[in-house]
Formats: C-alpha cells, structure tokens, sequence
C-alpha cells in the first residue's frame, strides 16, 4: 500500500521527472536557432564549392567563425536532447540509455571536432593575415 | 489512499490502416527531418575539419561534398532544415494556445510542407549568386 494521495502523485516532476525542463530547453534553443540558421546557410552555402584558400579566409573571419560555433553547440545539444524524444518512444531500459549516451556522444565528437577546424582555421587565417 | 489500477484500455489503431493525416504526416516529419539532418551535418562538419588539416585531405574530401552525392546530401539536409524551421515555429505557436483547432492545425502542416520545398529552391537561388 502507497501512502501517496491522487493530489500528491500529481504534484512534482510528474512522469519525465524533470518536469517540464526538457520541453522548455528544447523551445529556448529552436528560438536561438532560428535566429542563427537563415545567415548561417547562406555563409555555409556560399562558400560550399570554394577552394580551400577561400574556405580558410572565410571561416577565420569573425563572424562567420562565431556564428559556425554557435550554431554546432546550440544545434548539437538540440539535436542530442532532441533524440532522447524518438529514444523514449522505441526504445526502453537498457538499450534506451545506451542509446541516448551514443547520441549525446555523438553530438559532442561533432561540436569537438567543428570547434577544433574552426580554431585551426582561424589561426591559419592569422598566420595569413587575414 | 489511491492505487494505480491497470485498466484494459482499447488499442488505436494500428499505424497500417490509419489513414494518412496532415497532422500525424506532419508530427512524423518533424522527427525525421530533425534526426535525418545529422547525416549533412556530418559531411560538413567532415569538409571543415578537412580544410583546416592539408590541401590533400581537402582536395579528397571536397570532391565527396560537391559530387552529386554531396548535392543530394547537402539538398535533402537543407529541405530537412527548412522544414524542421517551420515546424519548431509550428511548435511554438501551439505552445502559446494558438491555432490549435484541427482546421489550423491541418493549414500550418501545409504551409510546413509547401513552404519547406519554396525555402529550399530560394536558397539554392540566392546562394548561386
């Protein structure tokens, strides 16, 4: 026997226990990312097909080299949250969280790695002077 | 005190003989869109690490991005992206209790579906030029 009343077991974190944490995260960023995609597909977009040189002098600049960055750790830790969603849905126990961890991972090899390219990019470009 | 009792409860329908909706075609894009996208963001993330290691390693990895492989990729991830755009923004406004009604609900799928393929092509213009 629980000795937990209707109105007690409603109250809380409810069934996620994290009550609505996650659902607000996931608003929070999608806005930030909206802000953030429409200028940065065009820096991406026009400068895809570029030689490296041009590649190179473009993502040094500041600009685009921030932006990029904003958009890999905002949109990385979207898309990592964002999956724990379709994981909860097909996928329980064990392998669920085994799931979610090679998701997270995933996300942050990513972010690690595009962070490491911008940052080698932007000393070549000084070393360019650009 | 209460208990948590099992009710037998009746099964939907199976998702087989459900017929296609604009809101469940539409909930269902948003997932696939949204996880679908990482497969770009690989290959660009890929192409950025390759421009800052050698102009060899670039040399290889860019003729994978701007092959028509690349093309299809970087094409269905933009698609992807501009539809995920709109149905976050979807989202948001059922947040705030707006447009909720089936009616609404079915016109902002449209304008996710429709709108996604006319941000693509305008995109694919604008960054020509």
């Amino acid at each position: 026997m629980r000795y937990l009343t209707d109105r007690k077991r409603a109250v809380g974190k409810g069934a996620s226990g994290t009550g609505p944490e996650h659902h607000w995260w996931m608003s929070a960023s999608a806005v930030a990312l909206a802000f953030m995609i429409p200028t940065w597909l065009y820096i991406v977009g026009t400068t895809l097909g570029a030689d490296q040189q041009t590649v190179i002098t473009t993502f040094s600049k500041p600009f685009p080299a921030i932006l990029t960055a904003l958009v890999v750790i905002v949109g990385m830790r979207h898309f990592a949250k964002g999956t724990e969603i379709w994981i909860e849905d097909y996928i329980h126990g064990t392998a669920a969280k085994a799931t979610k961890i090679a998701m997270h991972s995933l996300a942050y090899v990513i972010m690690a790695t595009a962070l490491y390219a911008l940052g080698k990019m932007v000393f070549i470009g000084l070393l360019l002077g650009n | 005190m209460a208990e948590a009792k099992q009710v037998e409860r009746p099964l939907s329908p199976h998702l087989q003989i459900y017929r296609p909706q604009m809101t469940s075609f539409s909930s269902i894009m948003t997932r696939i869109t949204g996880n679908g996208i990482i497969v770009g963001v690989l290959l660009l993330v890929w192409w950025l690490l390759a421009a800052a290691t050698s102009p060899d390693y670039f040399n290889f990895v860019n003729a994978i991005a701007t092959s028509w492989f690349g093309d299809l990729v970087f094409t269905l991830s933009l698609l992807g992206v501009w539809y995920h755009y709109l149905a976050g923004i979807r989202h948001l406004i059922f947040d705030a209790g707006k447009y909720m009604d089936i009616k609404s609900a079915e016109m902002l799928g449209w304008i996710c579906t429709i709108g996604s393929v006319v941000l693509t092509v305008l995109t694919l213009i604008i960054i020509q030029f």
